[in-house]
């Protein structure tokens, strides 16, 4: 038998009384070997997170607590250890890598001091000595100008630099497993491959087990050994990584599998020539305004849309990927005036509104409308369902009943009960409520919509039902659709032409199968390459028609 | 509300606050039946102790029934609390919702106007402006509200930047909604619980204030309040020690009692405090 380095056994986290379910994780087993990955993949609140907390003893005590099971590692039992001993083993022999490292670093600590407090408190050593080690541990992770980076805060990084200085400190003593919880979520795609590289770079350097959690089964493809799928706190399927992406036997991994979309483009649509939005030689700049009296600094000026031209065609799904800061929701936000923008002009239908005023604006509100990323935020939490989807009719003079009957016909197109007319946001899920969010933006019936990350937000099955809603609604309406996405993949489903953008330019724009199949700019190229799971096109993701 | 009142009943002291405050408001409402007379009558021998002559808290100086002047100032400091804190609240959100919902000049504007009246000390000020105006019940609700409005726009203006940008208000915007509507119906309903905490707690300033503005001699000389019986026995302290002491703990129960309810307030509504509990 192989000694493995980590295993749970029959492992069951009590949740507190009134929660929805008994139990966060419910007779969860799994074991860990050095030198292997193990991905434990699964959608929000299937306790994929809890479970690497309790490994560290991070569980948030006395409301959520160990109920049966043990975690052995090595002799001990994590779970009967005492504090102290726990202490010890945290960070020296276990160590994690959180989702965000902006607020997994301390702030007001340079990185330097960081590192060396790990050494301070585990190993006794002289201060050259621990300096010395922590420059050699920043070289190892990449980051240029190791002693530099010593004497910088968080603040002053990028996301992906502090997430390589979060790698860095929780190797500083080579401990033998390493939990990465969800460490890529929130870094730029090509950002996320270089990390996940060096993750593997770190894991043969140091032959450490890692325990990975994530909800993206790209990333599973691309970095796992073997594969643990939990749904609702139970293990439902667990095998070499081979075996679950491409035989996946339990029904819950199958359909999880089928919502990735596909990297294929879809089938090209009969194209329109009519142009809807026009937009001509936009530019947006941020910062730069002078403080009431001239005093204080003069703000960094950003360049945030620059010289940017576009059509969009009637029926075409136009989308627009980038990264982080590459101007797509300034452009977008241009686009339907939710900004002002400093040059250029934007005109619908050959109407130029780039200069209009609020009234006179009115009219036009109604032809584009927007569905927003964020189904939490995007809702107002005081105002009933019904009232916010009735609305916009009401503010373009309808009579209230009519506005009523346009709202509840609303709620049945995009699949909510009717019930939910008179209920408030909080009690609906996050796909919930961006079916509420799209309903709103449809109760004006526009020409055009302009989707913001819609399914950003979302999971990945839920994401396939909110792009399903989408695309029939687009089709019965005949909307031109606006895309604004970072996921290479939810745009080969859902787009006919790709605006690639970066630092507010436009880099390249084609046609999908032409981006996807044969793109000529470099950073097209670039961002094609660093989507995750590449090599894996497995037969059961279907395209979404 | 059934849900606010199991929050709000899970703090032990709000309640007890709630209770006192419930308590001080009955006292107000049935002054003139329990002391039908005018309280600076002279009702009878001068500096009784409490309990002698008829006197339950005793009498000044003059004779005057301490008793009565506590029953009838309750009226006086609690409708001075209130009125000065509605009005302050009322110019606190224009100037806090302006100023944060459009930002730029405009806020520039406004807050260097706030800063201005924040820079003077407060109860300072306030003398100044009732010294000013001649002492009066009005005088003394306006200098209140303009030395408490400042507080209030800073935290409107704070909660009006932080919610302008949310995606709900977007949405609002490509509705073509107008800001007023905005401001009105969207925004103002999502920053009313700390409004009403921070108003809560300013009927207690506004107490203490009017009772120093009394204590000072500044205050309305035709109305009984609890400032005024603290300024009228200051002298006697040490000899009739019941003058400035029955009204002094007036003071402090109802202070106690308001910040107390204030701070009950501000759990239930908080909701963040609630997932803690």
């Amino acid at each position: 038998m192989i000694k493995h380095l980590l295993s749970i056994n029959n492992l069951s986290i009590l949740l507190p009384e009134g929660a929805d379910r008994k139990c966060a994780i419910e007779n969860v087993n799994l074991t860990l070997s050095a030198g292997e990955t193990l991905c434990v993949v699964g959608e929000s609140g299937s306790g994929k997170s809890l479970t690497a907390k309790a490994i560290m003893g991070l569980l948030p005590a006395p409301h959520v607590r160990v109920g049966s099971g043990s975690i052995n590692f090595g002799t001990e039992d994590l779970v009967q250890v005492s504090y102290e001993r726990l202490r010890q083993i945290r960070g020296s022999e276990i160590s994690m890598i959180f989702q965000e490292p902006m607020t997994a670093l301390n702030p007001v600590m340079s990185i330097g001091n960081q590192i060396d407090e790990i050494f301070r408190y585990h190993a006794s050593m002289a201060k050259l000595e621990r300096q010395g080690k922590a420059i050699q541990l920043l070289k190892d992770v990449k980051l240029p100008d190791p002693k530099q980076i010593m004497n910088t805060f968080p603040h002053e990084l990028s996301g992906g630099q502090r997430q390589r200085a979060m790698i860095a400190m929780a190797l500083a003593l080579s401990p033998k497993i390493l939990i990465a919880d969800e460490p890529t979520t929130a870094l730029d795609v090509t950002t996320q491959a270089q990390i996940l590289k060096l993750i593997k770079e770190m894991q043969s350097t140091y032959n450490s087990g890692v325990l990975f959690i994530t909800h993206d089964f790209g990333v599973v493809a691309d970095i796992a050994d073997r594969v643990a799928v939990m749904q609702e706190g139970l293990i439902v399927e667990s095998g070499t990584v081979n075996q679950v992406l491409n035989q996946p036997s339990h029904p819950y991994t199958k359909s999880l599998i089928a919502a990735v979309p596909s990297l294929t483009p879809r089938a090209p649509r009969k194209k329109s020539d009519e142009s809807v939005i026009r937009v001509n030689r936009l530019n947006k700049v941020f910062g730069g305004e002078k403080s009431f009296f001239g005093f204080g600094k003069s703000k960094r000026i950003v360049n945030a849309v620059q010289n940017v031209s576009l059509d969009l065609f009637q029926g075409e799904t136009l989308g627009i990927v980038g990264e982080s800061g590459s101007g797509k929701s300034t452009l977008a936000r241009c686009i339907i005036r939710l900004m002002d923008y400093d040059d250029g002009d934007v005109s619908i239908n050959g109407t130029n509104i780039s200069k209009m005023g609020r009234a006179e604006m009115r009219p036009f509100r109604a032809k584009m409308q927007m569905v927003f990323q964020d189904p939490f935020a995007s809702l107002n939490p005081r105002i009933k369902i019904g009232n916010i989807i009735a609305q916009g009719p009401l503010i373009q003079g309808k009579s209230k009943s009519e506005a009523e009957e346009r709202a509840r016909e609303l709620l049945s197109i995009v699949g909510l009960d009717s019930k939910a007319y008179d209920r408030y946001p909080h009690e609906f899920s996050g796909g919930q409520r961006q079916r509420i969010g799209i309903a709103r933006a449809l109760a004006l019936k526009p020409e055009v919509l302009v989707a913001d990350e819609p399914v950003s937000a979302l999971d990945v099955s839920i994401q396939a039902q909110i792009l399903k809603l989408l695309d029939d609604i687009r089709r019965q309406m005949n909307l031109s659709m606006v895309f604004i996405t970072h996921d290479l993949r939810v745009a080969a489903q859902v787009c006919d032409r790709i605006v690639v953008m970066r630092y507010g330019k436009i880099v390249e724009v084609g046609t999908t199968a032409e981006i996807f199949g044969n793109p000529t700019h470099d950073y097209s190229k670039e961002l094609l390459s660093a989507v995750p799971g590449k090599g894996w096109e497995n037969k059961n993701s279907a395209s979404l028609r | 509300m059934i849900d606010f009142w199991k929050r709000f009943s899970r703090n032990r002291s709000a309640v007890f606050g709630l209770a006192i405050l419930v308590a001080v408001l009955f006292v107000a409402t049935i002054a003139s039946l329990i002391y039908p007379e005018d309280p600076f009558r002279l009702a009878g021998k001068p500096l009784s102790g409490p309990g002698l002559n008829g006197f339950l808290l005793g009498s000044d100086s003059l004779g005057r029934d301490v008793a009565s002047g506590i029953a009838h100032g309750a009226k006086t400091s609690l409708l001075i609390g209130l009125i000065a804190t509605l009005a302050a609240v009322f110019i606190g959100i224009i100037f806090g919702a302006f100023s944060g919902y459009y930002g730029g000049r405009i806020d520039d504007l406004l807050m260097r106007i706030t800063e201005i009246f924040q820079t003077i000390p407060s109860f300072v000020f306030a003398i100044l402006l009732v010294a000013i105006m001649k002492p009066s019940i009005e005088s003394i609700v306006i200098a209140i509200t303009v030395v408490s409005w400042p507080g209030v726009a800073r935290l409107v203006r704070a909660e009006f930047l932080s919610l302008k940008n949310r995606e709900f208000v977007q949405a609002c915007h490509t509705l073509g909604m107008s800001d007023l509507r905005i401001m009105l119906r969207e925004i103002l309903p999502n920053c009313l619980s700390p409004i009403i905490v921070i108003g809560s707690l300013m009927v207690a300033t506004a107490i203490l204030i009017e009772s120093g503005l009394a204590f000072l001699g500044l205050g309305d000389p035709n109305i009984m309040s609890w400032g005024f019986q603290i300024g009228a026995g200051r002298t006697m302290l040490r000899s009739a020690w019941w003058v400035c002491t029955f009204p002094g703990i007036a003071i402090l129960i109802t202070v106690l009692a308001i910040n107390l309810v204030g701070e009950g307030l501000n759990d239930a509504l908080n909701p963040r405090l609630r997932e803690r509990q």
